[in-house]
């Protein structure tokens, strides 16, 4: 080691192989991986919020999955937990609306309605 | 750089080891590949998490679920069922972990974990101990990188006596101070070196933290090395801790490897390397004089003092030496400041302790508490009391050096001056906790039979001594005690603590004066009434057979293997004391529970 910049870049490297081991009371979202939603293609949705998480450099925010959340045919389905804020349901996602979702609602705070339940149930 | 969205941490230190962990760390690899998640899920084998009593322990992130005592076989369904679907496995969790709400508390709501403060062990149990890098993300070696670049030797040393930092081996010396004492020797070649001797019986701190984190033992010492003015540090470790020996040399290596052991490290033209002594485990070489001597190939024995190892250690040369736990505590005061350290604590006694606690309480393990947190506390909110609803009656501090904390002293603060006021010590951190069925004078005996056993016999006072001091209690345990023996007791204490060569002899009669002190009218009972209050001297007892309780079937005599038994059928039976072996056969075969101890 001959200079403290190679041991930042290092720390930097590192520190996302331990990030995801501490608490932390930032954004959760939640994947659901029942047996419909993964029929139904959540896979590449859970991986696609991983990848925006790390190529953002998200601090606080966890990517974790749960059960069948209990509409089937809405599938891939993920909840969004923000602090201080009411959940919300994404419903029938894809990669690319993730790629939305993480940039305006995670980031921006502006959650994409027209990706949400809400609006699912009125088409 | 694979993307994990989970880590499963299984705890590798030597306790869950040894109950099966790495087992359980292969089945996972296995289902993870089975279910085709490999490469999203990592798993993690770390070091103690400190509640050995309930592993082997895998927590779960980024959910952080505890699971305890998990075994090979339910493997399987954690990766299943947590990993696969998202659902934890709530009838693995560790109990204190479901909140009312039936949500899972966080790790920092347990009980166990509530009141501790971890700093010497504050990566233990979240990183992986052989991967160097997972270390520095944890700001590891910004400490050593902060010293060469930014700081004179004099004001690491500043830093470090301003932090109030004291030796955590035991006798509470002011680090600062000894590091200044070394700095200051005249000579140009000086060594650094770190006592891993660990040999108290009940004490396993410093095992823990080497297998837990290496690392930070070995980017203090180059601290230390800086600040002193030494290029070449030992590692004393006895070889009984296989696990923790592993895991120095793999750490050694890699601290090689990325340049921050070596030469000129960091640029700066400082050099520094570390080479592991392995001990044979013998309880003297814990003994600074003695433990320098095994590290230059001689015999472990221990010299008279001065001169002290700081004018005149290894190889002859200044030599700093400390504790395990004391180095483990640098690189944090280094980074966060002298003042946040010595915010924690007591007037004295700065900082945090880690203690082994075990014996009779229901969290056996490893707890990290700042200085004067009471006994109460410790025993009660982290320790989770005594198994069975017993009575506490005395806890052990100290090992063989330390002494007996009754329980009227349990709300005394534990810092290193309170414990010498009620005749105990610090000492490196065991505590082993006692309840109501324990007999003192047979707990002195025992540490005193350690003793003398770990005697080098170098000095008459510890050779002959101690060994006398045991033949009085082996006489009074077996009911063959003399009024006077107490007495006698206590004037051989006191002339062996005067004479005696080095600490461990001085110290050696501590268990039997405070038990002494504490307990003297078991002492009493043993001489005088040839009774065991508590139950446990064998030769004491008398098993009798009560009279009202007894049915008289005749079960007790036929089993009983001396024919000490007699009676008629449907009248209560008798013991003959005399032919009795007090095999303790009856009380099993009873039905009817009417055979005790007495």
């Amino acid at each position: 080691m001959k200079t403290l910049k190679e041991l930042e870049e290092i720390r930097q490297r590192a520190l996302e192989s331990v990030n995801l081991r501490k608490e932390r009371n930032g954004t959760r979202v939640v994947v659901g991986m029942g047996t419909c939603g993964i029929a139904a293609g959540a896979r590449p949705v859970l991986l696609a919020f991983l990848e925006e998480v790390k190529k953002r450099n998200l601090q606080d925010v966890i990517v974790t999955q749960t059960g069948c959340i209990g509409v089937c045919r809405l599938e891939p389905m993920a909840e969004v937990y923000r602090p201080g804020e009411e959940k919300v349901t994404y419903v029938k996602l894809t990669p690319e609306k993730v790629r939305r979702i993480v940039a305006e609602h995670i980031v921006n705070g502006r959650p994409v309605t027209e990706f949400t339940i809400g609006a699912a149930d009125q088409q | 750089m694979e993307l994990y969205r989970a880590h499963v941490l299984v705890c590798g230190g030597t306790g869950c080891t040894s109950s099966g962990s790495p087992a359980i760390i292969d089945k996972f690899n296995e289902e993870l590949e089975k279910h085709n998640i490999k490469n999203e899920v990592k798993v993690v084998r770390t070091g103690c998490f400190g509640l050995c009593e309930v592993g082997p322990v895998v927590i779960v992130y980024p959910e952080g679920a505890f699971y305890s005592r998990v075994k090979a076989e339910d493997v399987p369904e954690i990766v299943e069922e947590h990993l696969v679907k998202g659902r934890i496995v709530k009838r693995l969790l560790y109990h204190d972990s479901i909140a009312q709400d039936q949500t899972i508390k966080s790790l920092d709501e347990v009980g166990f974990y509530k009141k501790q403060m971890r700093i010497a062990l504050r990566n233990c149990g979240i990183i992986d101990p052989e991967n160097i890098e997972e270390y520095i993300a944890m700001d590891g070696y910004k400490a050593l990188a902060k010293v060469l670049t930014e700081m004179t030797p004099e004001q690491v040393i500043e830093v470090v006596k301003a932090s109030g930092l004291r030796g955590r081996g035991g006798a509470g010396f002011p680090t600062g101070l000894k590091w200044e004492f070394t700095r200051k020797a005249p000579g140009d070649k000086k060594y650094v070196c770190c006592n891993a001797d660990e040999g108290d019986p009940g004490a396993f701190m410093d095992r823990s933290i080497l297998e837990g984190d290496p690392h930070s033992v070995i980017e203090a010492m180059a601290i230390a090395g800086y600040a002193v003015g030494a290029d070449q540090g030992y590692i004393y470790v006895r070889a009984e801790y296989p696990i923790a020996v592993k895991r120095l040399t793999i750490a050694i290596a890699q601290a090689r490897e990325y340049g921050l052991l070596g030469k000129d490290i960091f640029g700066t033209g400082f050099n520094f390397d570390i080479e592991l002594r392995l001990g044979a485990g013998a309880f003297v070489c814990g003994e600074e004089t003695a433990l320098m001597a095994s590290i230059e190939g001689k015999r472990g024995e221990p010299r008279p003092r001065p001169p002290f190892p700081a004018i005149k250690g290894v190889f002859s040369k200044p030599t700093l030496l400390n504790n395990v736990e004391t180095y483990a505590n640098i690189p944090p005061i280094i980074l966060k400041g002298p003042e946040w350290f010595s915010s924690i604590g007591t007037e004295r006694s700065k900082g945090t302790k880690v203690f082994a606690l075990g014996g009779k309480i229901n969290n056996t393990g490893l707890v990290e508490v700042p200085m004067g947190t009471t006994l109460r506390e410790i025993v009660y909110d982290i320790g989770g009391g005594i198994p069975g609803g017993k009575k506490f009656k005395a806890a052990q501090t100290g090992g063989p050096s330390g002494g007996c904390i009754p329980a009227q002293h349990l709300d005394t603060p534990i810092d290193y001056e309170s414990l010498i006021q009620i005749g105990s010590m610090m000492g490196s951190g065991g505590l082993i906790i006692m309840d109501e069925d324990t007999c003192m004078v047979d707990i002195a005996r025992f540490f005193l039979d350690f003793t003398v056993s770990e005697s080098c016999g170098k000095c008459p006072p510890c050779r002959i001594g101690t060994k006398r001091m045991l033949e009085i209690l082996d006489r009074i345990v077996s009911g063959k005690g003399q009024e006077g023996d107490i007495e006698k007791l206590e004037l051989l204490a006191k002339n062996i603590k005067a004479a005696a060569l080095c600490g461990l002899g001085q110290t050696a009669p501590n268990p039997v004066l405070s038990t002494i002190r504490y307990f003297r009218d078991e002492y009493e009972a043993h001489i005088k009434e040839k009774r065991c209050p508590a139950g446990v001297c064998q030769a004491l007892l008398r098993y009798v057979i009560i009279a009202e309780l007894c049915k008289g079937c005749g079960l007790c005599a036929r089993n009983c293997p001396v024919g000490a038994i007699s009676g008629e059928r449907k009248k209560p039976y008798s013991i003959d004391a005399d032919k009795c072996i007090k095999c303790g056969v009856c009380i099993e075969k009873c039905p009817f529970n009417a055979i005790k101890k007495q």
